[in-house]
């Protein structure tokens, strides 16, 4: 039987709006106790008064497994997701060959077994993501896939998605659906606006995300299936997302964390590595999403972890791919946006801990007796700057390369095993 | 750009033995050393007293055989790369103007200084079909004495997987001292310019920019307003770019060029062929040609792109002419005497009609095209310039 005593620690549960001074006792990868009052035994880490706090889920992690291993393993994702304080990641089914079957969602879950966190699948929500043919979702379910997607592409078609979510509901599946419609941002690698226009990209209207949100918020309506609104980037789709939960429908909604940090500005001289999907929009949008985290619009931030090796990047704007890695810089990015003054502390880790948990129904993302011993310790204050090629991500390709950054996780827990420690 | 000094100094030995072989008064001699020229009226008797000192001087002797320095127009040219408009500042602007200007005369152009770009390496990188744009750079370089070499890379080496960085270094290790390139995707110019150690210069990239036609345009209109008279100035003058200005690279250019230049630009086209918020780049939007063109001293108007085009942005053809195409009506709500331009290549009948095009009174698409190869030996000569001061 292990033992664990964090001490000296500023411990928040968002889950309960607990904050206090106290340490943790952790037993056999669970806690066992929590607070002021409790009594070091076991080994101890000292924690020097910095915030201890659940370790993160990122809903929305892409690696090249099985299929691109050159862009990153589940290995390699797993070790920067450690460094970066995320105990928890999905992986997305957009790989090669798609994961549309139980034995694939089998597959991840061996691949995974030798990692330092938590590894979930997601499975796809159609055959080889064409959009059209619905897999076993409740077979998938059984063999441990979380949620469901269809990767960067929407359900196009109405019908579909509708009986997607009809289906599902059976199972209580989460069914995620990325909010474009593709008629409209079809060919457009950029948002649409003045910028776009004097850099001769083609652009995408915030529209064509308030268009999709609107549909699939009325299908969720209409069938009542467990919808999560796939990383808006607007504050149109926001607006369509506050507007289905004051009428209490159960919507989710998610961000990425690029889009709270980034405007269409840092595309600037065609800078690929800026280039994402749903395209970087204005500065108004930037901060109506952070208001929509700190008002609970918004449920989840997500990394959105994207590695792409530099030959996709480096090349023409419209010829170069999506995609940023954020496993390692989810954390301190949003800390950065907190120490900004435009982030709530407590609504933030709630968006990256108790949020994602709730929704796909993990035990953890809380401090709690019984609860697993998923914890980081960080420090909200400590400066540094970003440096791509430090990244251990096997593609080193970030936005925020060269970026003054606030706050860094110092010690990541895995069920009661230290799996990553700054001072080493 | 002064020749008479090495001919009384090399033919003649200095300015009084010149003056007594000609029967010249010293003082005459002493103006032409002094001007640099020498007036065309004495150049057969100096070309006779030049044949007893045993030296043969044909009229070519006469020209100025040496292109004035880019840094003669009063402020330093230092720019490595044309890549967009936003790379120049006004003075910049003028010293290419300037420049292009001084080719533009013929004797200039034809028996030019080929020493400006001797010993230098000019490629034209093409992944996109162009002719005249390509030949002009082509014609220019090879006039400045520059080994010129065009590759059409459309059809061959991209087909095969290859990047455009890994033609950059292919590029780059051939030592070219400028590249010119045109590419279907905005922005990989400026890509290709982080790559290369020489200088690269935009022939059109994507529906982003296309600086050299830009230019030539504005020379083009300088000319066009020092006829009859005329101070050749932009500044002031009111200038309407019509039709495809979404998906027009030359219209971006334009518009930012003729801003500097202080000229009133409006943009008139149907809503479906203007970019997104455009009134934010300074200029006026109109739909309509009628209320649009009104007042206008100069009309440019702009290629349908039915190629870039994905989707329906107009109807057909005969509605955008009936509306958009430029006749003798619509031309008459502009101002009298007022100027038409065209960067080509024309849909005849879609958006310009032919004796529109065709009518020298109006039309300066021709000179435009002529204004091309003296501009662009213009910018290769400033470019290399400042190549030849880099430490």
């Amino acid at each position: 039987m292990s033992t664990l005593t964090i001490v000296n620690a500023r411990i928040i549960d968002p889950a309960t709006g607990y904050d206090e001074a106290g340490n943790i006792l952790i037993e056999d990868g669970r806690i066992s106790a929590f607070g002021p009052d409790v009594e070091a035994r076991g080994d101890i880490i000292d924690a020097e008064g910095h915030i201890c706090a659940p370790g993160l889920i990122d809903m929305r992690v892409s690696t090249g497994e099985p299929g691109r291993e050159n862009r990153e393993t589940i290995a390699t994702a797993a070790k920067a997701a450690a460094a970066g304080g995320v105990t928890s990641m999905v992986i997305m089914p957009e790989t090669d060959p798609v994961i549309d079957d139980m034995s694939l969602v089998d597959f991840i879950t061996r691949r995974a077994e030798e990692a330092p966190v938590n590894v979930y699948a997601a499975g796809a929500l159609t055959k080889g993501l064409d959009g059209k043919t619905l897999t076993e979702i409740g077979l998938m379910s059984e063999a441990g896939a979380v949620m469901f997607s269809n990767g960067t592409q929407p359900i196009a078609d109405a019908q579909i998605m509708r009986r997607t979510l009809s289906y599902s509901a059976s199972f209580n599946a989460l069914i995620a659906n990325r909010a474009i419609e593709p008629s409209l941002s079809k060919g457009a690698v950029a948002h649409e606006s003045d910028l776009s226009s004097r850099l001769g990209l083609t652009g995408v209207p915030a529209a064509a995300e308030r268009i999709m949100a609107e549909r699939d918020v009325a299908l969720a309506e209409l069938t009542g299936g467990r919808l999560l609104i796939d990383m808006i980037s607007s504050a149109e789709a926001l607006e369509v997302v506050r507007r289905a939960k004051s009428r209490d429908l159960e919507i989710a909604c998610s961000v990425s964390i690029n889009h709270l940090a980034l405007n269409e500005i840092d595309i600037g001289d065609y800078r690929t590595f800026a280039k994402l999907d749903p395209p970087l929009r204005e500065e108004s949008d930037r901060l109506a999403l952070l208001k929509g985290i700190n008002n609970g619009t918004i449920d989840v931030i997500v990394s959105n972890h994207d590695p792409r090796p530099a030959g996709e990047k480096r090349l023409p704007y419209s010829e170069a791919s999506t995609g940023a890695v954020g496993l390692e810089l989810l954390l301190a990015a949003g800390l950065s946006q907190v120490a900004d003054g435009r982030l709530d502390l407590m609504a933030f880790l709630a968006a990256v801990t108790s949020n994602p948990a709730n929704l796909l129904g993990l035990e953890s993302g809380q401090i709690k007796v019984g609860a697993p011993a998923d914890l980081i310790i960080f420090d909200p204050n400590r400066p540094w700057v970003c440096d791509s090629d430090a990244l251990l991500s096997r593609s080193k390709n970030t936005p925020l390369d060269g970026r003054r950054m606030t706050g860094r996780n110092l010690k990541t827990i895995c069920q009661g095993r230290v799996v990553f420690d700054s001072s080493l | 750009m002064s020749y008479s000094k090495s001919i009384i100094d090399d033919i003649f030995g200095g300015i009084r033995p010149a003056a007594r072989a000609l029967d010249k008064a010293a003082t005459t001699i002493q103006g032409w050393y002094d001007a640099g020229t020498i007036p065309q009226k004495h150049w057969p008797d100096v070309m006779e007293a030049a044949k007893s000192f045993n030296h043969h001087l044909t009229p070519d002797d006469f020209f100025p055989s040496q292109a004035p320095s880019p840094s003669s127009f009063g402020y330093a040219f230092d720019k490595m790369h044309c890549l967009s408009i936003d790379d120049f500042h006004r003075p910049d602007i003028e010293t290419l103007l300037s420049l292009g200007e001084y080719y533009l005369d013929l004797n200039v152009q034809k028996s030019p200084d080929r020493s400006v770009l001797k010993g230098k390496t000019l490629i034209n990188v093409f992944f996109e079909n162009s002719t005249r744009t390509e030949k002009s750079f082509e014609l220019a370089g090879k006039r400045l004495g520059a080994d010129v070499i065009s590759m059409q890379i459309a059809s061959s080496s991209v087909k095969k997987g290859e990047t455009l960085l890994d033609t950059a270094a292919t590029l780059n290790a051939m030592n070219p001292d400028i590249l010119t390139v045109r590419h279907g995707s905005s922005g990989a110019p400026a890509l290709l310019a982080q790559k290369v150690s020489c200088s690269v210069i935009n022939a059109g990239d994507g529906i982003h920019e296309h600086p050299t036609q830009a230019l030539l345009d504005a020379l083009t209109l300088r000319q066009a307003f020092a006829r009859d008279g005329g101070d050749g100035q932009i500044d002031g003058l009111r200038i309407a770019i019509c039709g495809d200005i979404l998906h027009s690279r030359v219209a971006r250019s334009n518009v930012k060029l003729l801003n500097m230049l202080g000229a009133e630009v409006r943009l008139i086209g149907p809503p479906t062929l203007l970019p997104i918020d455009a009134d934010r780049w300074g200029v006026d939007i109109f739909h309509d040609m009628k209320t649009g063109l009104k007042g206008c001293d100069v009309i440019m108007m702009l290629r349908l792109q039915l190629e870039r085009m994905n989707g329906a942005f107009v109807p057909s053809k005969r509605e955008y002419f009936h509306f958009h195409g430029l006749d003798r009506t619509k031309l008459g709500y502009a101002k009298d005497g007022a100027l038409v331009m065209h960067p080509g290549p024309m849909n005849r009948g879609v958006e310009i009609s032919s004796d529109i095009a065709d009518d020298p009174e109006i039309s300066l698409i021709t000179q435009q095209v002529e204004t091309g190869v003296a501009m662009r030996m213009g910018i290769l000569h400033a470019l290399s310039d400042v190549q030849d001061k880099a430490p």
